[in-house]
């Protein structure tokens, strides 16, 4: 689960790493009372989207005193902020964080993430601060600084300490450095973060070390034990469509194309959406029913993908084992019935009680396409798409 | 031969007692695996299905001679279950689990290697030789003795090119689904070594899907190592990047981890790569000449 960055920041100012003084506003009124709390000279106001690219999109400012903070707010708030990482249509920003300006000396780059092959946590640092770090790690990979570390165990204070000095700090801001890099590391292992990255890392005149930005991803698995941050779930940020789906536990994902799919599993699913394009077509989402596909999954996930006004055509791909063909025919049906079609749909049920579910589709008065193999599933919708 | 299961796999169900655990337990043991013993902390000394029933797995491995597990046990608990299979002397663990947090599997991965077990999983199908043991939750009437091997991220995506297999006339020796979670217990490059030296298999499916590195590392075993036919498929050629495609392991970050980048290994160490999943089973026969 993706947060917003004065989330992130909350997280970590819960376990002591230095993050600039700032509070969130969700007014103009609310960011200008804000700045003024803040000393009344200079501030940043950043819009709160998830999304990257938002400095280069217009979605930070620098002003000088509250009425600027105030014109910075009103003119970011209840607008789309578009960047590269956003699409054309941009996201609404609903709330901007508020900060200290800072005195920065340095910028640098600190990020943790699970490395899959090592089956560790490993921090990375560099001091190519401010830039994108898939850039560094392309064009000159020996910048980044990388130790591993076990998450019972945690970042180690020596560990930490040749972090530091590894990107050229000395003395007192190598210590801040150090001290940072292991309250980090802390915050990261206990929240169960997928990622944490602070880009930039600032040093301060004064030889401070703090987090100017902040972003953490967090695992969905582990919600369950972090009640605190599964209430940083933020529904504005993601298609309505797919909020709805979580709902009724659907794994849905919005494409740009135009045939909606509907499978169980997601290496199938992610197999069909594949097919499709490799017969000519353009898939228009991922929709994974699940293991425990019933009537009501089935039909749920049905309405879901017709809500999508670019779907012309939809196939349904079915490989029975624990899931039952002949109940996601009925769900099929029931859901058929229900919605008004205006679409051909073409369905291929295989595996388990898969003759029943044929007779089940063959007895109903609706009209389906229904194919026999995985390929002719593909051409048939692909082709019920150019009819 | 066959690998990792067979009939003398003596199997013990942890979560037996449960929902999941029940009805997969009745069709593992109507596939004819040899289950010998449950376990369900608090409901030792009893019976389910006809199994005894353990608090502890080291109890069923002391007293029903268990050498394998399976796993059905609720996420926030199925890591210290994986945990205690190993220290009991499990030889091979298959985690059926889906939604254990990525951080409690680094600490039972460990748990695991020191105890010098193998752990197939989490968040997949488990582990089949047809005729002789089904340890998992796959239809087992989709699979046919032979002599094809099949690693796989992916479940029902395992179940169709099992199925374009057996339309092709082959039958597997083993199928493998190593889950699709970022942690798992045995890679490609875990279980490839073992099908190069089981001489009941011929040929190898590997199935892999975006994210992570594994398939790459095993392309470069493959040119080394490998002299038996390979065959692969990588889902999720058009996933969008920074989507999580169902699999929590399923993810593009960034330009790393993409289908193209896998295909293109796997090309480069002589495997027969599927651009599309329906030709799967044939490609195989073809690769068998």
């Amino acid at each position: 689960m993706k947060v917003h960055e004065f989330q992130a920041k909350e997280v970590l100012r819960r376990y002591g790493v230095a993050v600039p003084e700032s509070g969130v506003a969700a007014t103009a009124d609310e960011a200008e009372a804000m700045a003024r709390e803040l000393g009344g000279g200079t501030v940043v106001v950043k819009a709160q989207i998830h999304a990257g690219g938002r400095g280069k999109g217009g979605g930070v400012k620098v002003v000088k005193n509250p009425a600027e903070a105030r014109a910075a707010a009103e003119a970011m708030l209840g607008v789309p902020l578009v960047t590269h990482q956003t699409g054309p249509e941009g996201r609404v920003v609903r709330r901007v964080l508020v900060e200290s300006g800072m005195d920065i000396a340095r910028e640098l780059y600190a990020g943790i993430v699970l490395d899959r092959a090592r089956e560790l946590y490993v921090f990375m640092a560099s001091a190519e601060g401010g830039v994108e770090i898939e850039e560094v790690a392309a064009k000159s990979p020996e910048k980044i600084i990388k130790q591993w570390f076990d998450p019972d165990r945690g970042l180690m204070p020596y560990q930490a300490r040749e972090l530091a000095y590894a990107i050229g700090l000395e003395g007192k801001q190598a210590a801040n450095a150090a001290k940072f890099f292991r309250a980090l590391a802390r915050a990261t292992v206990e929240t169960d973060a997928s990622l944490a990255e602070i880009n930039p890392l600032v040093v301060t005149g004064q030889g401070e070390v703090l987090a100017l930005d902040a972003k953490m991803n967090f695992d969905d698995n582990a919600l369950g034990r972090h009640p605190e941050i599964a209430e940083y779930h933020d529904p504005h940020e993601e298609e309505p469509l797919e909020v709805e789906a979580h709902e009724f536990d659907l794994n849905y994902i919005k494409l740009d194309g135009n045939i909606g799919c509907m499978v169980n599993g997601a290496g199938l699913a992610m197999a069909t959406m594949d097919l499709i394009k490799y017969a000519g077509g353009e898939p228009a989402n991922f929709l994974d029913v699940g293991g425990a596909a019933d009537v009501d999954t089935v039909a749920n996930g049905f309405r879901i993908l017709m809500s999508d006004p670019n779907v012309r055509a939809v196939l349904i791909n079915i490989f029975g084992g624990i899931v039952r063909c002949d109940r996601v025919a009925l769900g099929v049906v029931e859901a058929m019935s229900k919605v008004e079609v205006k679409v051909p749909v073409v369905v291929r049920l295989e595996g388990t009680n898969a003759e029943e579910a044929a007779k089940i589709l063959a007895g109903s008065d609706l009209e389906f396409g229904v194919a026999t193999s995985f390929k002719e599933a593909a051409e048939m919708a692909v082709k019920a798409l150019n009819a | 031969m066959s690998i990792l299961v067979n009939s003398e796999t003596r199997l013990l169900v942890q979560g037996i007692t449960g929902g999941e655990g029940t009805f997969h337990t009745e069709q593992m043991i109507a596939y004819g695996t040899p289950v010998v013993a449950g376990v369900t902390p608090g409901k030792g000394g009893g019976e389910h299905l006809g199994i005894p029933v353990f608090n502890t797995v080291r109890e069923g491995v002391e007293q029903a001679g268990a050498n394998t597990s399976v796993i059905f046990v609720p996420p926030p608990f199925a890591a210290d279950a994986v945990a205690e299979a190993a220290a009991a002397g499990i030889e091979l663990i298959v985690c059926i689990t889906e939604g254990i947090p990525a951080r409690d599997m680094v600490t039972a991965k460990q748990a695991v290697v020191a105890a010098g077990a193998r752990l197939v999983g989490p968040n997949c199908p488990g582990v089949i030789t047809p005729g002789e043991a089904k340890v998992g939750i796959m239809p087992g009437f989709i699979h046919t003795p032979g002599r094809i091997g099949i690693i796989s991220r992916s479940g029902t995506l395992t179940y169709e090119a099992v199925g374009q297999l057996g339309a092709a006339g082959l039958g597997q020796s083993t199928a493998i689904g190593i889950g699709g979670d970022p942690i798992i217990g045995s890679t490609f490059l875990d279980l490839l070594p073992l099908f190069e030296a089981d001489e009941a298999t011929d040929a190898v499916v590997l199935i892999g899907e975006i994210g992570g590195t594994a398939e790459q590392e095993a392309a470069a075993w493959i040119a080394e190592h490998m002299n038996k036919p390979v065959v692969a498929f990588i889902a999720g050629q058009t996933a969008p990047p920074g989507r999580r495609m169902g699999h929590a392991g399923a993810i593009i970050s960034g330009s790393s981890g993409t289908a193209a980048e896998k295909m293109e290994a796997l090309t480069g160490a002589g495997v027969a790569v599927c651009d599309s999943p329906a030709v799967i089973g044939t490609t195989v026969a073809a690769a068998l000449g």
